[in-house]
C-alpha cells in the first residue's frame, strides 16, 4: 500500500478523533536535538502570556476559544463536505467556479482566511495544487491549520519547482499526460482543490462520499480515497 | 525582501516528510503562541502585512531553523515591541514593568471570538481605475529588488506569462506592511509555464500561478 494511501486513512480517523472532541495533547518531536529549543521557547510564551494577562490585554478564556475551535469545530471535515456536495449537485459546482467564496459561506463556512475562495477542479488531465511559497497562507474555514509539512521549507521551496517529484514523496504517480497546475497562494485569494469522485461511488450519499475526501487531496498532494481504501 | 521567506525554488532544504495522523498542534506553547497570536491582532494595531513582515525580518538563518509557531512567537514580540504594548525587559521576565497602553476596551472576551473570526478581514476595496490587463494579455513580472515587503516572489521576477483571472481592488501588501496606506491595486492572477520559471528540463505540461497586483507587472 502507497503513503498517500496510509496517511489518508489516518486522516480519516483523525477527523473522527475531532468529532469526538478528543483534544488530548500530542506532546511529541521529531529530534531529540530540538528538545532543549523547545524548552526554552515553551518557556518564552509561558512569561509571554502571563505578562499579557497582567497587562490586562489577553483574557486566558479567549485564548482557549481560540484553540478550542480551531482544534474541534474548523478543520477538514468543513471543506469535505464542500467537496462531497460539488461531486453531488452540479448547480453547486457551477456556483463554486463562478463564485466560491459564497458557494462556501452558504454552507456555514466563513471568516478569517476564507475571505476570497477560489475552487480548483481536478479532471482527467489536470492536476491542481496549492502552496504558499512566501509564508503558509490556507483556506482555514475548510481545512482548519494548516499542517507542519505545508509551513516548512521543503514543501514551499519545491512545489512550485518540482511538482512531480513532491508529489511522488505523498506516494502520488500521475500520468506523464496529466499536467499540473500549482497555485501559489501569493495575494489573499484562498484556494481549495476539488478532487476527481472516485469510480464505485454511484448513489453515494453525500455524508458517505465526505469520508472519501482527505484534506491532502484539497491541498492537491493526494487523491480522494477509493471505496475500497476506506473499507480496508 | 530577499529573505528566509521568499522559499519558491530553492534547493537542499530536505524531505517533506508528512507525518502521519498530525495533530493540529503538537504542543500546549503551540497552542498558546497560536491564540495570544490571534488576540492581540484582534487589537487592529497592526494588519496582517505588518505580521507577515514581522515574520519575515527574522534573519535567515534562524528563520529556516524555527518551527512555525516559534516564528509567530517572535514576530509578534517584535509587532508588541513596535506598538508599545510591551518593552524588552517585561519580555524577558514576563512581568509588568511599565504600565499598559490604554486601549479604551475590556480584553477581548471568550464569547466575542467566534463573531471576530466569522467577520475576517476581506481584502478587498472599491476601484475608481479601470483594470490595465485583460484576461489573456501577456504580461511580465517586473524585475524588482525592495528590501521592504512584497509578494512578488523572486522566482517569478522578470518572467513572461498570461493573465488567467482578474480580483477586483486588492490591498498592497508592499506599503500596507509599512504604515504607508492600503493603496488598492487590481489583482491578477497570472500563469507562468514551468518551462518558463525553471527551463527546458521542466514539464511542458506543467504550469504555476501567482496572485499578483497590477504595479508588478508590465505588458509582454
Amino acid at each position: 500500500m502507497s503513503t498517500c494511501l496510509q496517511y489518508g486513512i489516518r486522516s480519516i480517523k483523525r477527523v473522527t478523533h475531532h468529532m469526538a472532541h478528543d483534544t488530548h495533547d500530542h506532546d511529541h518531536h521529531h529530534h531529540h536535538g530540538e528538545h532543549s529549543e523547545l524548552s526554552e521557547t515553551a518557556l518564552r510564551v509561558k512569561a509571554l502570556e502571563s505578562l499579557l494577562v497582567e497587562k490586562g490585554y489577553v483574557d486566558p478564556a479567549a485564548l482557549d476559544e481560540l484553540i478550542e475551535t480551531y482544534e474541534t469545530r474548523v478543520g477538514p471535515r468543513n471543506g469535505g463536505q464542500v467537496v462531497a456536495r460539488a461531486w453531488t449537485d452540479a448547480g453547486f459546482m457551477e456556483k463554486l467556479r463562478t463564485d466560491a467564496t459564497n458557494a462556501i459561506a452558504d454552507m456555514g463556512f466563513i471568516g478569517r482566511q476564507g475571505e476570497h475562495m477560489v475552487a480548483l477542479e481536478n479532471t482527467p488531465d489536470t492536476h491542481n495544487m496549492v502552496v504558499c511559497t512566501l509564508c503558509s497562507c490556507y483556506p482555514w474555514p475548510v481545512l482548519g491549520l494548516p499542517p507542519v509539512w505545508y509551513k516548512a521549507p521543503p514543501y514551499r521551496s519545491r512545489a512550485v519547482s518540482d511538482p512531480r517529484g513532491v508529489l511522488a514523496e505523498f506516494g502520488v504517480q500521475l500520468p506523464e499526460n496529466v499536467g499540473i497546475k500549482v497555485w501559489d497562494s501569493t495575494a489573499e485569494i484562498r484556494y481549495l482543490v476539488i478532487p476527481q469522485r472516485p469510480d464505485g461511488t454511484d448513489g453515494w450519499s453525500e455524508e458517505k462520499l465526505a469520508t472519501l475526501v482527505t484534506r491532502n487531496s484539497m491541498i492537491g498532494t493526494g487523491l480522494a480515497l477509493s471505496p475500497d481504501e476506506v473499507a480496508s | 525582501m530577499n529573505g528566509g521567506q521568499d522559499l519558491g525554488g530553492v534547493h537542499g532544504l530536505g524531505p517533506i516528510d508528512p507525518e502521519i495522523d498530525e495533530p493540529v498542534f503538537h504542543a500546549e506553547w503551540e497552542k498558546r503562541a497560536f491564540a495570544l497570536t490571534l488576540a492581540m491582532g484582534f487589537y487592529g494595531q497592526w494588519n496582517i502585512d505588518q505580521g507577515r513582515h514581522a515574520r519575515e525580518s527574522m534573519h535567515p538563518a534562524k528563520y529556516m531553523t524555527s518551527s512555525y509557531y516559534q516564528i509567530w512567537t517572535e514576530g509578534l514580540i517584535k509587532l508588541m515591541l513596535d506598538t508599545g504594548f510591551v518593552v524588552p525587559g517585561e519580555v524577558h521576565l514576563g512581568r509588568q514593568e511599565v504600565t499598559p497602553r490604554d486601549l479604551h476596551r475590556d480584553p477581548f472576551r471568550a464569547d466575542e471570538v467566534a463573531g471576530i473570526l466569522a467577520k475576517g478581514g476581506p481584502a478587498v476595496r472599491d476601484l475608481a481605475t479601470k483594470p490595465k490587463f485583460a484576461i489573456g494579455s501577456k504580461v511580465r513580472a517586473r524585475r524588482m529588488n525592495p528590501d521592504g515587503h512584497t509578494r512578488l516572489p523572486r522566482y517569478l521576477r522578470g518572467c513572461a506569462g498570461e493573465i488567467v483571472s482578474h480580483h477586483d481592488g486588492h490591498v498592497f501588501p508592499d506599503t500596507n506592511a509599512h504604515g504607508k496606506g492600503e493603496n488598492p491595486q487590481h489583482l491578477y492572477t497570472v500563469r507562468f509555464s514551468a518551462r518558463e520559471l525553471w527551463g527546458e528540463d521542466a514539464s511542458a505540461k506543467d504550469c504555476m500561478h501567482a496572485d499578483l497586483w497590477e504595479s508588478y507587472l508590465v505588458p509582454a
